[in-house]
């Protein structure tokens, strides 16, 4: 059996995508210090309509979207969420919530259960509730999120317990798996923070040491073992003390794409770091034309593009020279190698970077909020 | 509430979760399971076998059946069969 993204068809056209992040807000109770939503959050009075949202996964389930993850932001933030859900259900679409689980009542988790909800992934940001709610930026927050574990449990859903990692719950890994699994969590996301937008203006603050990452790994090897078919766990290590980047979204353009609170549609949530790529908006043109035809997800497709050493790579094909966006952000362009991988020039820059912000004190969070001034609109 | 991992024998009695959906995806004309951030494509004689996990059937009734089906020899059959079985269980895909 294979997993999601795998195909290597030069024929683009016949490949439909098959997972949808559906941004549906970026209002957040959380304040999370490295967010993945850009720096730059879409207003709620751009957001789409619940028409618009409903119009989407049709669109989405006819072209061959296969699980959506209704996201944000914090998705329970909406009022329509029913509807939305609704829609995707509608269209034969798995479900996943992902929320941080401090707005939600049990009588509504009851009522979203009843639509057709399949999944949901709740965020947990420590094992202690003093430091969640520090990391958070939201006081309570914590105990609401346990709350919300056992109310999933009892209405009979699976629960993916997702305990973004860095410096200030690294050495924390043990026990936040025995956490999960005392909630009851089936899948348990370690993933360690890849340094983006909110992210990367924190990192000299939450980078942790190669050794705390490579700790970690150990930790997860063994307790996979322990917990087989009790709880499964998803590890990933910061792109920074990689050797291989991430195949990141399984190639652009090849399996999934991202839509923003206001109808943006995105090749991946962090596209828009980008400079120079232009995106349509779900609003104007058709799901599958963008998908098809849209010159942000066309630009990176495939491998012809990449330079060396991409080019004369044995990876290409699995890799696909990893992430657009980070190599933009260190090259200053998109089309080179993602310097998380060994073979860039910029590599060795990269985990330098690292090895020398991990050691450093770490300072006040940034945390991420609305700026003051209203975006422009296109 | 703490869980224990399925092992899955002869006298097991294999369901899928209700979380863990197995449907024919029309646009791509293949058989997949849908489960938490995870899909599958099993091929047509694990969706045979997955189509037969009802909770009732035991792991010994679903191999005799197949077997038949394919004119199999039990042994290799079952041995199979519960490999595939033990697999999704341990994904956490499968329960008794």
């Amino acid at each position: 059996m294979i997993e999601a993204g795998d195909n290597n068809s030069a024929d683009l056209c016949a490949v439909a995508p098959m997972g949808l992040l559906a941004e549906l807000t970026h209002r957040c109770p959380l304040q999370c210090p490295y967010c993945s939503n850009p720096m730059e959050l879409e207003r709620s009075s751009g957001e789409l309509s619940t028409e618009d949202w409903a119009r989407i996964f049709k669109e989405a389930g006819e072209l061959g979207i296969l699980q959506t993850h209704l996201s944000g932001g914090e998705p329970t933030v909406r009022k329509d969420l029913e509807e939305i859900l609704k829609a995707a259900v509608d269209a034969g679409i798995y479900t996943n919530l992902i929320t941080a689980g401090v707005l939600l009542s049990r009588e509504r988790l009851e009522g979203l259960v009843d639509i057709g909800l399949d999944h949901v992934q709740l965020s947990v940001q420590h094992v202690d509730a003093k430091l969640a709610d520090k990391i958070a930026g939201f006081k309570g927050g914590y105990s609401k999120k346990v709350e919300l574990a056992k109310w999933v449990k009892e209405l009979g859903l699976p629960l993916t317990v997702n305990s973004p990692m860095h410096r200030h719950n690294v050495e924390y890994l043990e026990e936040i798996i025995e956490f999960a699994v005392k909630l009851g969590a089936e899948r348990l996301e370690v993933a360690h923070i890849q340094y983006y937008g909110w992210a990367f203006e924190n990192r000299h603050t939450l980078i942790p040491t190669k050794e705390q990452v490579y700790r970690n790994a150990d930790t997860v090897d063994e307790a996979r073992e322990r917990l087989k078919g009790i709880m499964s766990i998803d590890f990933v290590v910061p792109d920074y003390y990689a050797v291989r980047p991430k195949p990141c979204m399984g190639g652009w353009g090849s399996s999934f794409m991202t839509i923003s609170p206001t109808g943006k549609v995105l090749p991946c949530h962090a596209a828009a770091s980008i400079k120079g790529l232009e995106f349509e908006n779900v609003k104007d043109r058709h799901l599958r034309d963008i998908w098809l035809h849209s010159s942000s997800f066309n630009k990176y497709r495939g491998t012809d593009y990449l330079p060396d050493p991409c080019k004369s790579c044995e990876f290409r094909e699995i890799d696909f020279g990893g992430c657009r966006c980070q190599a933009f952000m260190f090259t200053g362009d998109a089309k080179n190698t993602d310097p998380a991988c060994s073979k860039s020039s910029f590599h060795k820059d990269l985990l330098e970077i690292a090895e020398r912000e991990s050691k450093l004190e770490p300072k006040e969070f940034l945390y991420r909020k609305f700026t003051k001034q209203p975006q422009p609109t296109k | 509430m703490t869980k224990t991992r399925l092992i899955v024998e002869t006298n097991t009695t294999p369901a899928l979760p209700r979380f863990v959906k197995l449907r024919h995806d029309k646009g791509r004309d293949r058989w997949i399971m849908l489960a938490p951030e995870r899909i599958l494509t099993p091929d047509p004689i694990a969706v045979e076998v997955l189509n037969l996990c009802d909770g009732e059937k035991t792991v010994s009734e679903i191999s005799i059946h197949m077997a038949e089906i394919y004119n199999a020899p039990i042994d290799v059959i079952e041995k199979d069969i519960k490999a595939m079985l033990q697999d999704l269980a341990d994904k956490g895909f499968l329960i008794s």
